[in-house]
């Protein structure tokens, strides 16, 4: 394409415009398209199990955003997610027992107890790649699930419970406290979203793509790692302060293997490092089950199938990262 | 600039690097030449931290930066390219380039959060950055898609912008004709000089003599991890050594002359 040495510089080349349709997808307006359903979705429904269900959902979103940062973002496979959410969830849940405050008074010392957990966790091992990594982080997952299931502090296997709301009265209304963690969550996605879109962000896609390229270009691929480690971990136990705050309960059954294979299902199969996308796949892995109860003891069958029908048909997710600019 | 001593790399028991010694000024182009598995790509792999040297020490402005991290060497001002083109696949080619940027571009994680004016303002200046630098490479085609969609030739200007926009003090090309035709050969040299003119020292390994011929201050010539020649192009063109290397020593006249026609290809082109 080059054997025309003499000619004048060549104009960089613009690639078609963007369809009507991606430019849609790709508005900057998209966000507060979605936050308008959720502020608007209890107008439609408000009995306590609907609030309930979706509530969880907005809760979920938050997870999968925060896995998205290192499984998205980073390609650091994570499979003991859950493990952050419990951190977070047991720290608020122990703290504003014991010291009677209301939940959104634990949230400093959570974020500083996951960024201990992140540095602790990630620290060994994010000197590994890819299939070792995952491996141990399922082995951490475990280690601080059965660990919350032996402390006394933590309440053993019946866990922790009469944990107060998140301004410290448990008899809120649901939907005020529906719309609490509409907006907390709506916050923690554009956060995680900016982070994605700057020069830290920029440094773990490298990291994702080419590590050693990476390296050679200044980034030491293991701090920018662990910065996608711990600020997962924030995300994560904030999630689980959201959780805790929820249920007023919390017991060492909620945060198994299966919790952190289902947020990491959340983000393949909205679209790996897409904010849409894995905001879209958390609303559907916790939303589908419920929809589908009609099914009664089908359900998860239904679920498993539907799901395997979506990676099959669009392995790249329901909206997956689009790495164009505009 | 870079001053490499007696360089020593073994993997087991093969000795990659076998005492290497070279340097490379400010603003100097030294090509680093040798047949295939004389240690040349080693030695640039022990120069940039991605390995680490058996013996010997490595120098950069005068510091010592021997077996540290690869981005810490970065850091020092060193930039490079890869023998199998290193790119970042699946992100634009603005993005790419900008990866160039990382290691000056003041922008903390605070700022990226709140969208602080020095957020926009350090997106705007890493973007005008990778434009310049595209722009300095002449690439032809779509900047904004992804740099797996370009053309083998225009992967490899974005591979050398992306090393550009890290502004470097040095800069190695490891084998950046390889897989281009012959006009591209000829804009890669023009290039090459132009970085030069910017006052980056180029250390270049390159098999196509016509090119190294033509472009280098001095070559150092490699043949099983040693050094068998150093000095400018002409003279390492006759040396019997460097033609030896490239044949075998019971080569007989006429496959010397071959050699000869070779290792002096720059003259015929």
């Amino acid at each position: 394409m080059s054997d025309t040495v003499q000619d004048p510089p060549v104009k960089p080349v613009k690639g078609r415009g963007p369809t009507f349709v991606t430019r849609f997808l790709e508005s900057r307006h998209l966000g507060w398209a979605g936050l308008a359903i959720g502020l608007l979705a209890p107008f439609v429904i408000a009995t306590p199990y609907a609030m309930d269900v979706m509530t969880s959902a907005v809760v979920f979103v938050m997870l999968a955003v925060g896995l998205n940062i290192v499984v998205g973002y980073c390609g650091l496979l994570d499979l003991g997610y859950a493990a952050f959410f419990a951190v977070g969830a047991y720290t608020s849940g122990v703290l504003s027992t014991e010291l009677k405050i209301p939940l959104l008074a634990t949230v400093p010392a959570v974020i500083v107890v996951t960024v201990l957990a992140g540095v602790i966790i990630g620290g060994p091992t994010l000197r590994l790649r890819s299939d070792y990594l995952a491996i141990v982080t399922l082995g951490f997952g475990e280690i601080i699930r059965i660990t919350a299931n032996n402390l006394s502090i933590t309440g053993g296997p019946s866990g922790i419970y009469g944990i107060p709301g998140l301004f410290g009265d448990a008899t809120s209304s649901q939907v005020v406290f529906y719309y609490a963690v509409l907006l907390i969550v709506a916050v923690a996605v554009l956060l995680a979203a900016r982070l994605g879109r700057s020069r830290l962000g920029r440094a773990w896609r490298f990291v994702r793509e080419d590590e050693d390229a990476a390296e050679a270009m200044g980034i030491n691929t293991y701090k920018v790692k662990l910065a996608a480690y711990i600020a997962g971990a924030v995300w994560g136990g904030l999630a689980g302060v959201l959780f805790a705050a929820q249920l007023s309960a919390i017991s060492p059954a909620s945060f198994t293997f299966l919790q952190s294979a289902l947020v990491l299902m959340a983000v393949v199969l909205g679209g790996m490092g897409s904010t849409p996308g894995v905001v879209l796949g958390a609303i559907v892995i916790s939303l589908l089950p419920e929809v589908l109860r009609g099914l009664a003891d089908y359900r998860f069958f239904a679920f498993g199938v539907l799901l395997i029908i979506v990676m099959i048909a669009r392995p790249q997710g329901l909206w997956p990262h689009r790495s164009r600019e505009r | 600039m870079l001053e490499v001593e007696d360089l020593r790399l073994s993997f087991g028991g093969v000795l990659a690097v076998d005492g290497l010694s070279f340097g490379v000024g400010a603003g100097e182009i030294v090509s680093v030449i040798g047949p295939n598995g004389a240690g040349k790509t080693s030695a640039f792999n022990c120069v940039t931290g991605f390995y680490k040297p058996t013996a010997g020490r490595i120098r950069i402005d005068g510091a010592d930066v021997t077996g540290r991290r690869p981005s810490l060497i970065a850091a020092r001002g060193v930039s490079r390219t890869f023998q199998n083109l290193r790119v970042f696949g699946e992100m634009s080619v603005l993005d790419n380039v900008r990866a160039g940027t990382h290691l000056w571009l003041r922008q903390r994680v605070v700022d990226a959060l709140l969208h602080t004016p020095r957020y926009r303002r350090s997106e705007r200046e890493g973007t005008e950055e990778a434009n310049k630098w595209l722009d300095f490479v002449g690439l032809r085609g779509d900047r904004a898609g992804l740099v797996r969609n370009l053309p083998y030739g225009e992967q490899r200007r974005v591979e050398i912008a992306r090393a550009l926009a890290r502004r470097p003090k040095l800069l190695l090309l490891d084998e950046p004709a390889a897989g281009l035709n012959h006009g591209e050969k000829a804009e890669l040299l023009d290039l090459i000089r132009r970085i030069r003119d910017l006052g980056i020292a180029i250390a270049l390994i390159e098999h196509d003599m016509g090119l190294v011929m033509e472009v280098s201050d001095r070559v150092v010539v490699l043949n099983f991890g040693r050094e068998i020649a150093d000095g400018p192009p002409e003279q390492v063109r006759g040396d019997p050594a460097v033609i030896e290397a490239y044949l075998g020593r019971d080569a007989d006249e006429a496959e010397v002359e071959a050699a000869r026609e070779e290792v002096g290809g720059a003259r015929g082109e």
